[in-house]
């Protein structure tokens, strides 16, 4: 099993949706968010592209977050989702520094936090709460080991493309273009 | 983190209350949770949904909202603002108790009261406006589920001027233009198909960034559909982004931009014939009028080439009648803005869109039944009386208007003496804010209900709390879509502080006004469990269900091949040309007209919606100011270069009347705007110091539109004809 998310930028609006939803749902402190939106502009008037993201962990197969923690808070669960156990973190923010996403970030009560995919509601056959709460269902989620999974589906027959490659960290959010 | 203006960055924790959730065995399960439905209140969708509370601490407290699967308004899925709802409730800055203005050691301050003191207050002074002028006097604004309870005290009482700024700030001139020309007021939410259309125009509209729901996700499915969609708009918004055809085309232009697409369709036979043969009026005058309106008359007008402007026609052409020309919802404009907007709809009606499948749908909907009460007594006034017998096509009090004649006159017998204000802040949503404040220096008595502490609440005689959605019942949500459907709006809390429902204030007020015959229930639970059994449901039943659908009874959604139909329209038909706009001295076909252009260092300022925001009264809650703290100003690189602006550094604007921003705004250095225009979104730069998150956080546009194109027709306050100037340093204020 591997879990893996698609999102398709053609469809994403940018409404930041899947931040609010990811905050309630996640109890995160005012201030503070698992996932955001990014947007990239080329090109001068009129000629213009435009490319709206919502990011977070990439919850990556080689993850130098994992490498560096030195208590073993953060690791690797099931299905490949990278986590951060609060009690044995201790906040020295290691993880923070060899992620080239700038995925994680302190908690307010000293642990680092991050994306976990959602796990609590995979586990009751839910979507994680950015996906299911998208306006524009412009966010897949599912097993990639399965080919009929609709991430599965939808990264067979659409361009994609991951965020900084040249990390080498093999990223498993896929933007569709 | 990201590069764009909408990441967020990590700043100090303000209101979190830690212990909350933690560790996995701990998060809750949706399958375990209490939920209650309710019907969202940040915008005017009304999406339909379920609050989730868990327990913390033994105690149960509201989690989250998320949509109703049955419910078509949101088909199960919030946007940001509805999710994050849950911040209203929690917002600590909001009104807490009833307050009564009082003067103390000559100074005026606010001071708590008592609901019954608060209520006793109001009522005395209704009394006394009643007998020395008329109760035709007093006047009510109103953008809020709770507006309802409280129009009904007023018809009791004896007045019907009850507006909303929905109207004459926001989108009247469509429904005036669409209801001449189709005999229907398009209504909210618009009945477009948009999820079978095959090709979508947008002028001006930036579905994504305002975030009506549905139209979202439909649009969302139009694009995987391989829909065509075509922007109209001179900043490349997000949705023109996602466009087949951009067209930037120089503000203010739209007319001309839509009379040369019309006369493409007709010259180049793409029209509907057999639609038009059957169901039009006035089509051959249309033809003959529009013969010189070509693309290139337009390209000199809009900037936009000849062949583009063909190119998209075409593309509507091919696509009829699956086509929308959405009429928008926000279109006071330029003043012109019924012409532009009849425009559109005779441009739809050529492409026989109107009742065909991906193209506007019949909506269906029903009302709720009143409980039986006596006749309402006869007026002394209407609203009509306010506008001086002007704007006879308009079909709805306008919010200016009442401004206005709240204004003593000679020019009339009566001007409004006391405003019941609810859940509108008054000094943002109308432009030219010193007929807004000299109508109020002029006021016996204003009471504002809110939620918040918003602008206009510091002008009150008395302020009243009103609970947030979260926790009152309110009306059931009774809308027409596809289908009919019936929403619960239930509480999920108690309410905090010392705030009560809408429907308890109303009822309160009546009864001490001695109305009590016009309120007949005991409670709200009461009236809905009636109202819900005369339509086929009950209180009970909705609890459980959140929303039901009914089944249509009238028309089918779209018109069968051939089917005999008569419009609600003078001729029966659709009128592309109008007979009742002739009759009140207005063109019968919209007409380009050139409108002013800013002077050598002023930019035209343009606003619009962030989808995280709903105009003004979300900007102080705590998860969407998360999301989006403040404003920024668009400034194409170049105007950037020319006046040595940088990313983030802060400006103060001035308009062509010399108004200077309250506060200042950071300048976000985009190619996404025209080097004529600079853009900000609406709704920020609060100047109540209660809003601790809000207060001077970015600039409000609303203060520098104080050139207001007044629409002859039925009275919109078009609002884009402002232009601003920068200062790198705030100017010092001249005197008037």
């Amino acid at each position: 099993m591997r879990y893996a998310m698609a999102i398709d930028t053609k469809k994403c609006v940018g409404c930041s949706d899947c931040v609010v939803a990811c905050q309630t749902e996640n109890n995160i402190p005012h201030g503070y968010a698992r996932d955001w939106i990014s947007e990239t502009v080329q090109g001068t008037y009129p000629g213009l592209h435009l490319e709206i993201r919502s990011e977070r962990c990439n919850h990556c197969n080689n993850t130098p977050c994992v490498r560096t923690c030195p208590t073993g808070a953060s690791h690797i669960i099931d299905g490949g989702i990278v986590k951060v156990t609060p009690e044995e973190c201790i906040g020295c923010g290691a993880c923070i520094e060899s992620c080239p996403y700038d995925a994680r970030y302190v908690h307010p009560e000293g642990y680092v936090d991050k994306c976990t995919f959602c796990d609590h509601r995979i586990s009751n056959g839910q979507d994680p709460a950015c996906v299911s709460v998208c306006p524009t269902h412009c966010m897949y989620f599912g097993d990639l080991d399965d080919p009929n999974s609709q991430v599965s589906k939808v990264i067979a027959v659409r361009n994609i493309k991951v965020l900084a490659p040249e990390a080498g960290t093999q990223p498993q959010i896929f933007y569709l273009v | 983190m990201g590069a764009g203006g909408l990441a967020l960055a990590t700043t100090p924790v303000l209101n979190w209350v830690p212990g909350f959730l933690k560790s996995d065995d701990e998060m809750p399960d949706d399958s375990k949770a209490k939920r209650y439905p309710t019907y969202c209140e940040v915008c005017f969708w009304q999406c339909a949904g379920w609050t989730y509370t868990k327990e913390v601490e033994g105690k149960e407290k509201i989690w989250k909202i998320v949509g109703n699967n049955d419910d078509p308004h949101s088909n199960g899925r919030f946007c940001p603002r509805g999710t994050g709802g849950v911040g209203q409730y929690e917002d600590e800055d909001r009104l807490k108790h009833p307050l009564i203005r009082e003067e103390k050691d000559g100074k005026q301050t606010f001071r708590e009261a008592t609901w019954d003191e608060a209520l006793d207050f109001i009522a005395k002074k209704m009394k006394y406006v009643a007998e020395k002028y008329s109760p035709s006097c007093v006047a009510m604004f109103t953008h809020g589920s709770g507006g309802k309870f409280f129009t009904t005290v007023l018809n009791a009482y004896g007045t019907n001027s009850v507006s909303a700024p929905s109207y004459a700030q926001c989108k009247g001139p469509r429904d005036v233009a669409f209801n001449e020309t189709f005999g229907s007021v398009l209504g909210s939410p618009e009945p477009l198909d948009i999820r079978n259309t095959k090709c979508l125009v947008l002028i001006g509209s930036h579905l994504g960034e305002n975030m009506h729901n549905g139209q979202v996700q439909e649009m969302s499915e139009a694009i995987d559909n391989g829909a065509t969609i075509i922007t109209v708009d001179p900043r490349f918004s997000t949705v023109a982004s996602k466009s087949k055809y951009w067209l930037p085309i120089k503000p203010a232009t739209d007319i001309a931009l839509l009379l040369a697409w019309i006369n493409v369709i007709i010259e180049e036979d793409l029209y509907d014939k057999p639609y038009i043969e059957k169901y039009a009026y006035g089509f051959e005058e249309l033809k003959s009028y529009i013969v010189d309106k070509t693309p290139e008359w337009a390209y000199g007008i809009t900037g936009i080439e000849p062949n583009v402007i063909r190119n998209t026609a075409r593309e509507m052409g091919h696509a009829s009648p699956a086509v929308i020309i959405h009429p928008g919802r926000h279109v006071t404009w330029y003043g012109d803005d019924t012409q532009r907007s009849r425009a559109i709809a005779i441009l739809n009606a050529i492409l026989g869109s109107w009742g065909r499948r991906g193209g506007f749908y019949n909506a269906e909907g029903l009302s709720m039944k009143s409980m039986p009460h006596p006749p309402f007594p006869e007026l002394d006034h209407t609203w009509k009386d306010a506008t001086l017998g002007k704007y006879k096509l308009g079909e709805a009090a306008l919010a200016s208007g009442i401004c206005e004649a709240s204004i003593p006159s000679p020019l009339r017998d009566c001007s409004y003496k006391a405003w019941i204000v609810n859940g509108t802040n008054l000094i943002k949503t109308i432009p030219n804010n010193k007929v807004v404040l000299e109508a109020i220096q002029n006021l016996e008595l204003m009471v504002v209900i809110d939620t918040m502490p918003v602008d206009i609440t510091g002008y009150a005689d008395v302020v009243l709390p009103e609970c947030t959605y979260l926790e009152r019942y309110d009306e059931i949500r009774a809308s027409k879509h596809r289908f009919p459907t019936l929403a619960l709006r239930m509480p999920a809390a108690e309410p905090k502080y010392n705030s009560k429902p809408g429907w308890w204030i109303a009822k309160q007020l009546a009864e001490k006004l001695g109305l009590g015959q016009y309120v007949p229930y005991k409670n709200v639970e009461e009236l809905l469990d009636w109202q819900l059994k005369k339509a086929g449901s009950s209180l009970e039943e909705m609890k459980k269900i959140g929303v039901k659908k009914l089944d249509r009874e009238f028309d089918d959604l779209y018109f069968l091949n051939g089917e005999d139909y008569e419009f609600n329209t003078a001729s029966g038909k659709i009128e592309l040309f109008s007979n009742s706009f002739v009759a009140e001295g207005f063109d019968a076909f919209p007409k380009y007209t050139a409108h002013p252009e800013p002077q050598a260092g002023f930019y035209r300022l343009i606003y619009g919606r962030a989808p995280m925001h709903t105009f003004g009264r979300t900007s102080n809650n705590p998860n969407l100011h998360d999301l989006m703290p403040e404003n920024k100003l668009w400034v194409n690189p170049k105007v950037a270069k020319e006046w040595g602006l940088k990313a983030d550094q802060e400006i103060w604007l001035e308009n062509q009347d010399g108004v200077v921003s309250t506060f200042p705004i950071k300048v976000r250095i985009t190619e996404r705007i025209r080097i004529d225009s600079v853009y900000m979104v609406h709704g920020f730069g609060h100047n109540n110091k209660q809003l601790t998150r809000a207060y001077a956080n970015g600039a409000c546009d609303s203060e520098l539109i104080t050139n207001v194109m007044l629409d002859p027709i039925m009275g919109g306050t078009g609002m884009r004809g402002n232009f601003v100037t920068f200062h790198s340093e705030k100017p010092i204020k001249k005197e008037a």
